[in-house]
């Protein structure tokens, strides 16, 4: 039983039927994903296998560009406020009894259950004008009249959240229900207060999963695709929503496949940049 | 019954040489302890007499068959880890009952075999408990138990007694020992502390640095240690210099000693004393003469030490046997022939 | 501070509540119509997921797709981390990797890849390849908890096991498969659940050809208001807090989802 490289051949087989699964339905749709990007488009929603950049440069224009940079920004936004939220939860979760978290742990993975379109209908009535929080804030006084808060960019921003809290939070439990219960105690004989302990010691010591967290939910929001569109107008649509209608509506394959390639490489660049930033400031 | 037969056995972890060319015979139905400081080597030269660890050379033999290729689930031997590795889904019983188990031993007999073992390790009617119901001792016993279940040709435990209290461990040492001797079963026993190997051993090993300094009943690595590893390691010794005047004399602190004998030509050879060997007398009639530094009453006995000559010497009594002195006052020691031990620089 | 932990708690407990709220306020109206707070009551929706043949379809759709895409992903993932902890392979680090890079691709990239795909081979629309969609999306969460459980078995007791006399195999079927059971219980239930809710993929690859429950939820909230489409989501979540309230209680939940082993 000793943990040693394979030797024979039948030590291979474990790792042979998910290998050749993934390579088949993983790396090669993948890979016809990124050939496609460069066939040439035809009218009727064909396109013949070719190598042009014109599907790229089409991209390059102002209008994408914009989209692009909007999808971007609402990701980290999304991103910031998520992990935000979530942090001091579940720090908080962690330090309840296991029963307690039991129950709380019950509650969120049910959430997860929730459908986008639900989430996205949801909203769009709490954030309406005729049966939502706006009736409810009007009738305490804080508000002259109900208003429609959707929709909008608000009301994108707070699906998002919604639907990426469950995974911070779930993403972030490892970390901090094994965190040393110790390191706090330590800080507060040395005469930091519970909240400046909490900033002082607790965030940078698991700074890695904060941004391994803010990571994961960039990208979740990034591919975001039904909320957008549900909670938004269209000027708040972003790159995955022009994706799948290049792709189904317009019948333009190539186009959708480089846009999706270049969504990709975009994001693959912000993740490298943090990552560099973060080694840089931890040396 | 030729017993077990280790043939120039090597491990080496990349470019290091955790265990290097250990020789060792051990008799059937012996106890052994390797003993020695933390990454001496013992528990890799263990794993590998089990069969978790593969040599990088030599040769490991069993009643004169050579095992050293053998897989470990076939070797037979039962182990007692450390951590003591209970199955946590399985019960008492079951965890006992296992190796019989998928062997397809049948119910009545593996129930049979975990009562007469509960009884063995005297934790009759434990078959059903959980694991985690169990105190430390307890689930010792039932390692042990385990390990026992197929009547084994070796017994083997890594530091089994680490994990227990000082008088609990006390308690297990010694019922370990009769258990072995009640079963005739070859035992080898890995642990650090010098005090359980002097206890339950018929045969000591001290190791270090990955080799066997010295391979024998306690009383000999007492009385007459190998080297200066030895000496230091197994209770508390004084270490002097010694300078050889090339007759075969020594003389130590540029003061000859007249008794003791030292072979030609070594040079840097050391003189070791145990501290109950020492003896204090009045200043002009010793060896060497010294100033005491500093007195220790620790009841059960006294320490008294003595620089002599910017060197300290420790000397230890019962109380009736000695006036009591006093720091400052010049005394002589004397060291008797037949205590000391010269060994090789 | 403690106030301020309680009100935290009800903030959150509160966001988290509150489309539910709404969800199954609506799927109780009486009318056909998506008011909110609801007007009148009736549970006639509920019995509609199962009375109307359209609903019950999708739903079988959407449960077939879940079981069988779910036990694919934990059919696929097993041999992984069990190879990765058995061996030393620092190369099959890479097909991790892979097991683990769909998930973190946005789902509309993978989406696109298979329809790419699909199109290619001709197998386009097929429902078998939803499957094998969704088996390759979800699996990095079978792999992830069970790497998990893999890490958490003490290698002593594989050990201890080996010197008792039991083989590779043995050693397989009586320690190492009983330790990781909950970590692959848990790994299923969670793509389960999320391949019930899966839009994107689904309808890229099958949505011409089979209607899942959340692609008909999507088409039910565009062009045909019924409630029916909330009872189904209340119904979901009902189901999974069932699912994941039995894993509770039959094992460990916050040792499954990554804390350390309950303090003696």
């Amino acid at each position: 039983m000793k943990r040693e490289p394979p030797r024979r051949l039948a030590d291979y087989g474990p790792i042979a039927f998910p290998a050749l699964l993934l390579l088949v339905f993983f790396v090669v749709p993948f890979g016809t994903m990124i050939a496609v990007s460069f066939f040439r488009r035809q009218q009727g929603g064909f396109y013949t296998p070719d190598f042009v950049f014109a599907n790229y440069e089409r991209f390059l224009s102002a209008f994408f560009g914009h989209v692009l940079g909007l999808s971007l920004l609402l990701a980290v936004v999304v991103a910031l406020c998520a992990v935000a939220m979530a942090f001091p939860f579940t720090y908080l979760l962690s330090r309840q009894s296991r029963r307690v978290q039991t129950g709380w742990l019950i509650a969120l993975l049910s959430v997860l259950s929730l459908s986008e379109v639900i989430i996205g209908f949801a909203w769009s009535t709490l954030l309406s004008r005729t049966a939502g929080i706006t009736q409810v804030l009007a009738a305490l006084g804080l508000m002259a009249e109900p208003a429609a808060l959707f929709p909008g960019y608000g009301a994108v921003l707070t699906g998002m959240v919604y639907q990426a809290l469950p995974y911070a939070i779930l993403v972030l439990y490892p970390a901090l229900v094994r965190l040393d219960p110790t390191l706090l105690e330590a800080a507060r004989t040395l005469g930091a207060s519970p909240l400046r302990a909490f900033f002082d010691v607790i965030v940078p010591a698991l700074r890695s999963a904060i941004v391994a967290t803010l990571i994961m939910v960039f990208v979740f929001a990034l591919g975001s695709y039904l909320l957008p569109q549900i909670l938004g107008r269209p000027q708040h649509w972003t790159l995955s929503v022009l994706i799948t209608d290049q792709a189904i509506y317009q019948s333009n394959m190539p186009f959708a496949a480089a846009m999706a390639v270049f969504l990709v490489l975009m994001s693959l660049a912000l993740v490298g940049l943090t990552l560099l930033a973060g080694r840089r400031r931890g040396s | 019954m030729s017993g077990l037969e280790l043939r120039g056995l090597r491990k080496r972890f990349g470019p290091i040489t955790v265990v290097d060319d250990v020789q060792l015979n051990v008799p059937h139905g012996s106890f052994v302890c390797l003993l020695g400081p933390s990454g001496c080597g013992k528990t890799t030269l263990l794993r590998m007499i089990a069969g978790l660890e593969d040599p990088s050379e030599g040769a490991i033999v069993l009643d004169g068959e050579d095992i050293t290729a053998q897989p470990t689930h076939r070797r037979n031997f039962g182990m007692v880890f450390q951590s003591l590795a209970l199955f946590p889904h399985l019960s008492v019983g079951q965890n006992i009952t296992y190796p019989l188990r998928i062997r397809g031993a049948p119910r009545d007999e593996q129930r049979r075999r975990a009562c007469e073992l509960l009884k063995l390790v005297q934790l009759p009617g434990f078959e059903d408990r959980s694991i985690d119901q169990l105190s430390g001792g307890q689930r010792q016993r039932v390692a042990i138990a385990r390990a026992l279940a197929l009547k084994p040709r070796l017994f083997l435990l890594d530091e089994p007694l680490s994990a227990l209290d000082a008088k609990l461990r006390e308690a297990m040492q010694l019922e370990l020992r009769q258990l072995q001797q009640q079963l005739g079963i070859t035992t080898i026993v890995v642990t650090h502390d010098q005090r359980e190997a002097m206890t339950m051993a018929d045969l000591v090993v001290v190791m270090g640095g990955g080799r066997i300094r010295q391979a024998a009943p306690p009383v000999e690595i007492y009385r007459r240690p190998a080297d200066a590893f030895v000496a230091d390691f197994i209770g508390s010794t004084n270490l002097l210099p010694l300078q050889a005047d090339g007759r075969g004399g020594a003389s130590a602190f540029g003061q000859p000693l007249h008794e003791i004998r030292v072979p030609a030509g070594s040079n840097g050879a050391v003189l070791s004393i145990r501290p109950e060997d020492v003896q204090l007398t009045a200043a002009h009639e010793g060896m060497l003469q010294g100033r005491v530094s500093f007195v220790r009453d620790l009841g059960a006995t006294v320490e008294t030490f003595v620089d002599v000559a910017g060197q300290r010497i420790v000397a230890v009594s019962t109380p009736r046997a000695r006036t009591l002195l006093r720091p400052g006052d010049a005394v002589g020691v004397r060291l008797p022939a037949e205590s000391c031990v010269v060994l090789p620089p | 501070m403690r106030a301020l932990q309680r009100l935290l708690f009800c903030v959150v407990g509160m966001f988290l509540a509150a489309p539910l709220v709404i969800v199954a306020g609506v799927s109780i109206n009486e009318k056909q119509t998506l008011a909110f707070p609801p007007r009148g009551f009736s549970l006639a929706w509920y019995a509609e997921i199962f009375t109307s043949a359209e609903w019950r379809s999708a739903l079988f759709a959407s449960l077939g797709l879940a079981a069988s895409s779910a036990a694919l992903a934990v059919a696929i993932a097993l041999p992984l981390a069990w190879f990765m902890w058995r061996r030393f392979a620092p190369w099959a680090n890479a097909v991790r990797l892979l097991g683990i890079a769909p998930f973190i691709l946005p789902p509309v990239i993978t989406a696109l890849g298979f329809l790419s795909f699909w199109a290619a081979t001709g197998f386009y629309g097929q429902p078998w390849t939803a499957v094998i969609g969704h088996a390759i999306f979800f699996v990095t969460l079978p792999l992830v908890t069970l790497t998990l459980g893999f890490d958490a078995i003490d290698r002593s007791l594989v050990e201890a096991a080996a010197t008792l006399g039991a083989d590779d195999r043995t050693v397989f079927r009586s320690i190492v498969l009983p330790l990781i059971g909950p970590y692959l219980v848990s790994g299923y239930a969670f793509a389960f659940v999320l391949s019930l809710n899966e839009y994107i993929v689904a309808y890229m690859t099958v949505g011409f050809t089979m209607e899942t429950l959340p692609i008909k939820i999507f088409n039910a909230l565009r062009y045909g208001y019924t409630p029916t489409m909330a009872a189904v989501s209340v119904f979901f979540v009902a189901i999974a807090a069932l699912v994941f309230g039995l894993i509770a209680r039959f094992g460990d939940l916050p040792r499954l989802l990554g804390a350390l082993s309950k303090p003696r």
